[in-house]
């Protein structure tokens, strides 16, 4: 288990406080000067070093992500972008990053700003949010005031607007363009790709969009070192990560873990284990809703990090772990999470558009048991034509939880869902619509 | 996609009023000049405060000139957001996250109590006009599941009978405290933390 000191989300359960004072004494804002003294390349060198990759679901390598902003600010001012429209079910590790150490991802702000060139940082906070925002923007204004950030910020003649913006219920604003075409004002539908952010994003000047927890963890990282962070973890997958713990455990939580731990060492240790025993566990979503289930017999032994998770043909995301035991019935949870898409689809392209809805309503008489046999495999036909159809990777979200169900538990959904449509049995109806149904 | 409903009884006319006007011009400031359309979204939600909790067309059509933008451009953001509410809701608006993680904890037992203390139907209002619950997508607090949003306040670790008694509470006219209802410190692992012991005794 990751020792208390390595932990980096010290307040991440306000066991102290969220102010400023009481941030300083856990560490922030110690040396931001002599870190922003060092220079550009050497900050972003630092991040590389670590290898931290993104926190938001993509797990792309930050300082790389960083390294494609332009290296001279042009006619075009720069922007940062930060990501806190956490939406995606089983996740809800940004919201205690902003309740209760908002220093930290204000103080990450101006060293990525620093980093990348940019005076102008929105963050992008999820409506429902309310409460949260207004902590952050408490402790935005505290930094204002003893001139961390603003004109000068921090003495590093640097100078650092911080801003924030209110999301109004839109799933699809997590994803980065459409989380830009939020902010300019539009309707948050993706943009396509290429252009990237790093060269064409808010109002068309180079912008660098990262998550809360990657923001978030910057400051200790460039303190304690590049190698001190990767010395945590596993090669590639480095460094400590938030895991959300929701589902049928006996006590959900949040904790902050290192990369590679087992699942079953998460499930089992820090959230008391599987309501009924761990015999009882049926499933596990490991990384928020959008990424593909995992059956009991691989949890047993895998573990939590980006790679090992799509060896298993799943993925880490967001870390948001859903555990769901026999008590609960597989198909209607899914069914739960298509509906889920179809209702954030933003209605942009065809395939997601329609398809989640489609995929919904087949669920939903699956778990009924009143779909026939042959719409088993035409549901996973469906979510074929969804995944790589889209313009973003909304279209993969939506299908994937449903080729995992159909991948581990297909027995279960042929089984419940067996019967032959009427017209192979009752063969000689000469006045029968589909009679071209029976040449088979 | 959700379905919106647009009322139809509408005012004529929406002003913002003094302290909302420069509230406003505050949120404006905060773009580069010229991009004041993207202070669209903020403008929409301090109309929906004034107009108790509910976006007018006629707000629609004053932020547009407002922000010198094209009033359909303003139509297309209040509609394609889900939390703008574009008929009334109630004076206490009640949102019930619905979504697996919740659901699986019991999420639905919440949604009985709403239709056997507020109304029937999703979206109506109770008969004394003050109330409304509705059924929404993940709100973000699924470790605290079950949990409902009251306006800004999450109410957290649900039961039928919690859930009872907050509305109870909130018919009655009282305002019930916000957070976790089973006792537990946030998002910690209630009596099983293993982690920053020292601190929790400091």
């Amino acid at each position: 288990m990751l020792e208390d000191k390595d932990r980096i989300f010290q307040n991440l359960y306000n066991d102290g406080n969220a102010d400023l004072k009481s941030a300083m004494s856990r560490g922030d804002w110690l040396n931001t000067k002599e870190l922003c003294q060092k220079g550009k390349e050497w900050l972003i060198n630092e991040i590389k070093i670590s290898e931290l990759r993104g926190r938001g679901g993509a797990g792309f390598p930050t300082g790389l992500k960083w390294s494609f902003a332009p290296k001279e600010i042009g006619s075009r001012q720069h922007y940062l972008v930060i990501n806190a429209d956490e939406s995606e079910p089983g996740t809800c590790k940004d919201r205690d990053i902003l309740r209760f150490e908002p220093h930290k991802l204000v103080e990450g702000c101006l060293l990525a700003a620093y980093a990348v060139g940019a005076h102008k940082c929105y963050i992008y906070v999820r409506g429902e949010y309310f409460n949260e925002g207004n902590k952050l923007q408490y402790a935005i204004n505290e930094a204002y005031e003893k001139g961390l950030i603003g004109k000068n910020a921090s003495g590093t003649n640097w100078d650092l607007d911080i801003y924030i913006h209110y999301g109004a219920g839109a799933y699809i604003c997590g994803e980065e363009t459409a989380l830009l075409e939020s902010i300019e004002g539009k309707k948050g539908q993706p943009r396509l790709k290429p252009p990237f952010p790093a060269l064409i994003g808010l109002y068309g000047c180079p912008t660098i969009v990262n998550n809360v927890e990657t923001i978030a963890v910057v400051p200790t990282i460039l303190r304690r070192g590049g190698k001190w962070f990767a010395s945590l973890g596993k090669k590639k997958n480095t460094g400590t990560k938030i895991f959300c713990i929701s589902g049928n455990v006996n006590n959900p939580c949040n904790v902050e873990e290192e990369m590679g731990i087992t699942l079953k060492e998460l499930i089992e240790k820090h959230a008391g284990g599987v309501i009924g025993g761990w015999d009882n566990l049926k499933a596990v979503i490991p990384g928020g809703s959008s990424m593909p289930l995992l059956p009991k017999e691989i949890c047993e032994t895998i573990t939590m990090d980006f790679d090992t998770l799509i060896e298993n043909k799943s993925g880490l995301g967001t870390a948001g772990i859903v555990v769901i035991n026999n008590d609960q019935d597989i198909i209607k949870c899914m069914a739960r999470i298509a509906r889920f898409y179809k209702h954030e689809s933003c209605g942009q392209c065809t395939p997601c558009r329609e398809g989640s809805g489609w995929m919904w309503r087949m669920l939903e008489r699956m778990a009924k048991g009143e779909a026939s046999r042959e719409e088993v495999d035409m549901l996973l036909d469906v979510t074929k034509q969804i995944e790589g159809h889209t313009i973003c990777a909304f279209g993969e979200g939506s299908a994937w939880p449903v080729q995992g169900l159909l991948r581990h538990f297909k027995k279960e959904v042929a089984k419940r869902n067996d019967f032959n449509p009427l017209v192979n049995k009752n063969r000689n109806i000469p006045y029968l619509v589909d009679q071209h149904l029976l040449e088979k | 996609m959700s379905i919106k409903k647009i009322s139809k009884e509408q005012p004529d006319k929406f002003e913002f009023d003094k302290k909302n006007n420069e509230v406003a011009k505050k949120i404006i400031q905060n773009y580069p000049v010229g991009k004041q359309q993207s202070a669209v979204m903020g403008l929409l939600y301090l109309a929906q405060k004034q107009n108790d909790n509910w976006i007018p067309l006629s707000a629609m059509k004053y932020i547009a000139k407002f922000l010198d933008m094209p009033y359909i451009k303003v139509y297309e953001v209040a509609t394609f957001y889900s939390m703008y509410n574009l008929s009334p809701v109630g004076k206490y608006f009640i949102q019930i996250c619905t979504t697996t993680p919740c659901m699986i904890r019991g999420a639905y037992k919440l949604v009985d109590v709403c239709k056997r203390k507020i109304s029937n139907k999703e979206n109506n209002l109770s008969d004394d006009r003050k109330c409304s619950w509705v059924e929404v997508e993940c709100l973000g607090a699924c470790i605290n599941a079950p949990m409902m949003q009251i306006n800004d306040d999450y109410f957290e670790d649900l039961d039928e009978n919690k859930c009872e008694k907050i509305i109870d509470q909130i018919l009655s006219g009282k305002k019930p405290e916000p957070g976790s209802y089973k006792g537990r410190k946030n998002s910690e692992p209630e009596n099983n933390r293993k982690t920053l012991i020292n601190l929790k005794n400091a």
